[in-house]
């Protein structure tokens, strides 16, 4: 490692992980200052976009706001961040509404100092060092990571998954289970695996569990049957 | 839902909070009553605190005098 690299290394920005609290900011937005802290008790699905009046950010715009009514019946709000102003978010989202017919009802972070997008780590810079990825940080209601997702500036995201994981996390919650891939609300769920040989012997007789061996059992769920 | 303007006149959305803060109140009695998002609330309340509009109770914000002038409302 050179200086220049050891340098960078010791001054980068530890980047949030999975399980963290989700670090607290407040910030300039299209519905006026607000702080994380103002979500608690809510889910929250903060995502970047690299610039306001691009042809694939304003796709996902409206993606997010079509899915903006599932969310909230998951009690989960939206809050957008990109490196503009103010001025420039208002105006974009105005376009949105009038080019498109679709209104913009989540606040938009305006980052122009990169203080949020330096706490979140949503700048790649060997990617761009002036504009935000495409970043999702999924956030509990109470305050801690649950998930973190990561496209390249060329690439849409998907915003049906993000409902999906958001979904699969509750459920994880609520029941005390995994998912398995691909997984959506109504399948079957994986129990998690036994930690003992007895509870492992206990597990592949447990009635209404199907095990493909003892450490890949799954069930429904109640309201699923 | 920034609630005071540069001129220091007050939103529409302002107004209807202050008019609800005529008596203490809670910010998810407000979220519900006025079909607002509770961070909105929450985020509303703080600006109107700090601008003299409203205080804090045990029991909920409640409307100043200051505050109450601006919708024309008495204060329960």
């Amino acid at each position: 490692m050179d200086m220049n690299s050891f340098a960078e290394a010791t001054i980068a920005p530890r980047m949030p992980r999975i399980g963290d609290p989700a670090p607290q900011f407040e910030a300039p937005t299209t519905h006026g200052t607000l702080r994380l802290e103002d979500f608690k008790g809510s889910w929250l699905v903060l995502f970047s976009h690299p610039a306001d009046f691009t042809p694939v950010c304003t796709t996902e715009f409206i993606g997010f706001a079509k899915a903006q009514p599932a969310l909230r019946e998951l009690n989960t709000e939206l809050m957008g961040l990109s490196i503009d102003s103010v001025y420039s978010h208002i105006s974009w989202v105005r376009n949105v509404e009038e080019k498109m017919g679709i209104k913009i009802e989540f606040p938009v972070i305006a980052d122009l100092n990169k203080e949020v997008a330096s706490l979140y780590g949503m700048i790649m810079p060997g990617e761009s060092k002036t504009e935000t990825s495409r970043c999702v940080f999924v956030i509990d209601g109470e305050q801690t990571l649950r998930a973190m997702i990561y496209y390249p500036l060329t690439t849409g995201r998907n915003i049906d998954e993000i409902v999906r994981l958001i979904k699969a996390l509750q459920t994880s919650d609520e029941h005390g289970v995994a998912t398995p891939a691909n997984w959506q609300p109504g399948e079957r769920v994986i129990i998690p695996p036994p930690q003992t040989q007895e509870a492992a012997e206990e597990r592949v007789q447990a009635e209404g569990v199907e095990c493909k061996d003892w450490y890949f059992c799954t069930k429904e769920l109640p309201e699923a049957k | 839902m920034a609630c005071v303007n540069p001129d220091g006149s007050l939103t529409s959305s302002a107004l209807d909070l202050l008019r609800l803060a005529s008596r203490p109140v809670s910010p998810e009695a407000i979220s519900a009553e006025l079909a607002t998002p509770l961070f909105k609330v929450r985020a509303s309340l703080r600006e109107m605190l700090a601008a003299g509009l409203v205080v804090e109770l045990q029991a909920g914000y409640q409307a100043t005098e200051e505050g109450a002038a601006k919708v024309g409302t008495v204060m329960a």
